[in-house]
């Protein structure tokens, strides 16, 4: 590795490689459950040439390489199983440009979402982007590269992947290449009409390149929010609530909570409803079709919209939302990781029901809830579990609930999302052989030495 | 180790890196090493994993450790509670320890030594203490209101005595009565405090205390942000009861004793951590610049709570480990002031007045904007500038 480590020096500059064990300590490991293993090397490119050199020479020395954002995955995705080199890509933070017009911004592959989102109010206010509830320094491409969802995916077309306009992308055998309409013409607009090749990258877990700049939709900015709360009795009404909102393209964000605690919600899930208007008519307006949509319900059963008190809201509206984070100090123990499963809206009541079961079986701390992804084409089911980092038994226990989690999320039909490589393996035992194999004809052709972040969807 | 039992509460999420309104980074260790570790969640993991024996002290450990600049941002932006009360002094708590181990790196242990030695940081006799008032008229203290203290970089360094100038002169003109404790003044020990070496800050503190008590001192004026925290925060809690202003406190209130005058200039206000964050004073120096006719205000996208480090906190300045790079936190900060059009970056530390002063010069930007401190400013707008 020393001779390695001189060329890498020589490629991104000296003071931006590692291979101390204070580096390799910290880029072993993320805030989830998975075995940490350290790298061999940290390295920070600050360019596309960069991120090339250093592939090419991952590739003749076949070194393992792990793109890396916000390394806030939680489900070990950055972890170097196999040892090697992670690329932090967060040095290659420029925002290139922003269409007003065309509403698409092109980033570098380590711009985060805050800073796209302070970019944006100040120069553009009356644009947004879908931002997941993922701490703010998580990155745009990390999080396109694991089919990521967030504040927008209700209401502006599903999954962040899918807001991807453009993308330029390292190859595993180091070639810079340009997807979508700027392959062919200087604007990042659109992936259609040509062949979709940025699919190669998105929700692989950076296993086929590495993204170094991405075009992403935009969407207008209303000047007002409000939060609507739904209290219902029981989980069962949730996917017919879902339908009939989400039939009136009102809403913008759709999460519903269920939680375990605090113990007065126990048993009453609400739904969160949140409202953007570019007036207070229109916002009476949107409000009143949504109320109206569920009247049925709010008439007949023991349910209905809660009166939200202000401070309330603020907790409720904003993104990213900080109080998720604060989950991770629920045991007092520094520590959360979620099983997120994608699956059909009218599988939460399954899901609410198992995840029950298997937080009580292993006794761990449980939340759950679901953003709708969409117009409820799917949702995306998340269990929570709230670990104490310095209880190993406790961490056990939670490490098994996830995997059980994951396990009981196929069974009832659904897909677990950005999923440990154990997982994975979950997925792929599940998955078509037909599939596998044009998944492994793919990987094979794009990376003939394996080199690119190995141990994640490694199908057998 | 203090607050050990708090370090695994840390979720490493990175709320931190960021200033509240996500601009940019606003660690200025991190902004300018880049990697993790050097962020505040990944220092926390560092210290425990030592504690744990997961990893060894080494040169890079102390480096991570001692890179910090205590400038309070995580403790602004942190999303968990605990953690966010606690983190900068856990960093110093950390640092404690390290000096129990007597193995610093060198620049710390060079900074500790000169002020044991000398009484200040530079290693200079006591007796210059005075230089920075050659010319001017400025009693020592006898009986005057205030004291004004001029701290180490004000009496040291060639910025900083045109600074400790500038205040002198300004508050002169303002009306107010005050002395100075010339060859007998010693370092007020925020910054030693900072490093982690609480013997030595205690004996610093001692010291001053029966200084200020010999001459029945009442109440002081601090020229430098850090000093007023130390005498505000550190001294009062170990029992100094001293009453103590920042200079543009006095500024703000006995402008109108001044004539006035005009300054036509856009100036924009780097808010000091050690007045911002740590005491919650972002309006002083405001309202100073306000009261001066002509002055247009441009605020930096990262002001008051958001405001960037200039680097030079937590002992940073004498250490200066986080360099003068493009990539330092000072080189930043003079790119976003320039940013917004100003002529002035206004600044009211001695430390800040010196890194940005470097910073401008670094980045070729002196035709295009001045450091100058707010009593600069408010004796140039007076027409009483040199
Ligand atoms: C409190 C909390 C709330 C969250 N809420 C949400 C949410 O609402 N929605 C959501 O989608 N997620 C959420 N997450 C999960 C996760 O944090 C986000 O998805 C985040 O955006 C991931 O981005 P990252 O930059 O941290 O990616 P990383 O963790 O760094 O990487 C994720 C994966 O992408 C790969 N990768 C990273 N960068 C590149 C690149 N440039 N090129 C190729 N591959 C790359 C990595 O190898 C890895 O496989 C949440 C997490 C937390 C802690
Ligand atoms: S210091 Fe606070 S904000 Fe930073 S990583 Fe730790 S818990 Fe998160
Ligand atoms: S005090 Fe400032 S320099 Fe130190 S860790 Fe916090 S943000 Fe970084």
């Amino acid at each position: 590795m020393e001779g390695i480590l001189k060329e890498l020096e020589d490629i991104v500059g000296r003071r931006y490689v590692s291979a101390s064990p204070e580096e390799k300590y910290i880029y072993s490991r993320d805030q989830g459950l998975q075995e940490p293993h350290d790298p061999d090397a940290v390295v920070l490119p600050g360019s596309t040439e960069e991120v090339q050199a250093v592939i090419r020479l991952a590739n003749r020395e076949r070194v393992p390489v792990v793109p890396m954002g916000g390394g806030l995955v939680l489900s070990g995705l950055t972890i170097p199983q196999k040892g090697g080199i992670v690329l932090d890509m967060k040095r290659m933070n420029r925002i290139i440009e922003v269409n007003e017009t065309s509403r698409y911004a092109v980033v570098e592959g380590g711009v985060s979402q805050g800073v796209l989102k302070a970019y944006l109010e100040r120069r553009h206010p009356g644009l947004k982007h879908s931002l997941p509830d993922a701490p703010p320094v998580a990155t745009i491409a990390g999080n396109v590269a694991i089919h990521g969802s967030g504040h927008l995916s209700q209401s502006e077309g599903g999954f962040h992947s899918e807001m991807v306009t453009g993308l330029e992308a390292v190859l595993p055998t180091g070639e810079a290449v340009r997807l979508g309409s700027c392959s062919t013409v200087p604007g990042w607009f659109s992936r259609a009409p040509l062949p979709d090749l940025a699919g190669l990258f998105l929700g692989w877990n950076g296993t086929t390149g590495i993204i170094t700049k991405i075009g992403i939709k935009l969407f207008p900015k209303p000047k007002m929010e409000d939060i609507l709360v739904y209290m219902t009795g029981s989980v069962d009404i949730l996917p017919d609530l879902i339908y009939r909102i989400t039939g009136t393209e009102m809403a913008e964000d759709m999460v519903a909570a269920i939680s375990p605690k605090p113990d007065w919600l126990r048993g009453f899930p609400i739904l969160l409803i949140t409202v953007t208007a570019n007036s207070e008519e229109e916002m009476a307006m949107k409000v009143g079709i949504i109320r109206e949509s569920v009247r049925h319900y709010y008439q007949t059963m023991e349910s209905g919209f809660m009166p939200v008190p202000p401070y309330m809201k603020s907790q409720f509206l904003g993104a990213p939302l900080k109080d998720l984070s604060k989950f991770a100090d629920v045991m007092k123990g520094g520590g959360f990781e979620y099983v997120g499963s994608i699956m059909p809206v009218e599988k939460l009541p399954g899901a609410c029901s198992a995840g029950l079961d298997i937080a009580e079986k292993h006794r761990v701390t449980c939340s759950m809830g679901a953003r709708v992804i969409g117009r409820g084409h799917c949702m995306m089911f998340f269990n929570a579990y709230a670990f104490n980092r310095a209880d190993e038994d406790n961490m056990a226990r939670s490490a098994l609930a996830l995997e059980e989690t994951n396990r009981a999320t196929l069974e009832l039909g659904g897909i677990p999302w950005k999923a440990e490589a154990p997982g994975q393996q979950d997925i792929l035992r599940k998955m078509e052989p037909g599939t596998i194999q044009l998944m492994n004809r793919i990987r094979s052709l794009l990376d003939p030495n394996g080199i690119m972040n190995p141990g994640n969807w490694e199908a057998r | 180790m203090e607050y050990q039992e708090l370090l695994h509460r840390c979720f490493r999420c990175g709320w931190c890196k960021l200033p509240l309104n996500f601009v940019d980074i606003n660690c200025p260790a991190y902004m300018t090493y880049r990697f993790e570790s050097f962020s505040p969640g990944g220092r926390l993991w560092l210290i425990r994993a030592w504690l744990q024996g997961d990893v060894e002290m080494s040169d890079r450990f102390r480096e991570i450790i001692f890179s910090c600049a205590t400038c309070k941002n995580c403790v602004e932006a942190c999303a968990l509670p605990k953690i966010k009360d606690n983190l900068v002094d856990i960093v110093i708590a950390a640092r404690n320890e390290i000096v129990q181990t007597g193995k610093l790196p060198g620049p710390v242990r060079d900074y500790l030594m000169r002020v044991y030695d000398t009484g200040n940081p530079y290693g200079k006799p006591q007796a210059d203490r005075l230089r920075w008032t050659d010319g001017l008229d400025v009693p020592l203290y006898r009986d005057q209101e205030f004291l004004l203290f001029i701290g180490d970089v004000g009496a040291f360094d060639e910025s900083g005595m045109e600074m400790a100038r500038n205040v002198a002169k300004a508050l002169q003109l303002a009306g107010v009565s005050f002395g100075i404790m010339g060859e007998e003044e010693i370092s007020d020990g925020n910054d030693v405090y900072a490093l982690g070496e609480k013997d030595l800050f205690k004996h610093l503190a001692e010291r001053l205390m029966k200084g200020f008590g010999d001459r029945g001192v009442k109440k002081i004026i601090a020229l430098s942000p850090h000093s007023y925290n130390a005498f505000k925060n550190y001294y009062a809690a170990a029992g100094g009861k001293i009453d103590v202003l920042h200079f543009s406190h006095l500024l703000a209130l006995k402008l109108s004793n001044i004539n006035g005058g005009t300054l036509q200039a856009r100036v924009t206000f780097h808010d000091p951590c050690y007045l911002g964050r740590w005491n919650n004073d972002y309006n002083a120096c405001r309202s100073v610049l306000g009261g001066i006719r002509g002055i247009e205000l441009a605020e930096m996208e990262r002001n008051r709570a958001n405001s960037l480090c200039c680097g030079g906190g937590g002992g940073n300045f004498f250490t200066a480990m986080l360099g003068s790079g493009p990539d330092s936190p000072s080189r930043h900060r003079v790119r976003e002031a320039l940013d917004t059009g100003a002529d002035i970056l206004a600044v009211a530390c001695p430390i800040c007045r010196k890194m940005l002063e470097d910073a401008v010069k670094d980045e070729s930007a002196e035709d295009s904007i001045r450091v100058r401190d707010i009593a600069g400013i408010v004796l140039e707008a007076a027409g009483a500038w040199h």
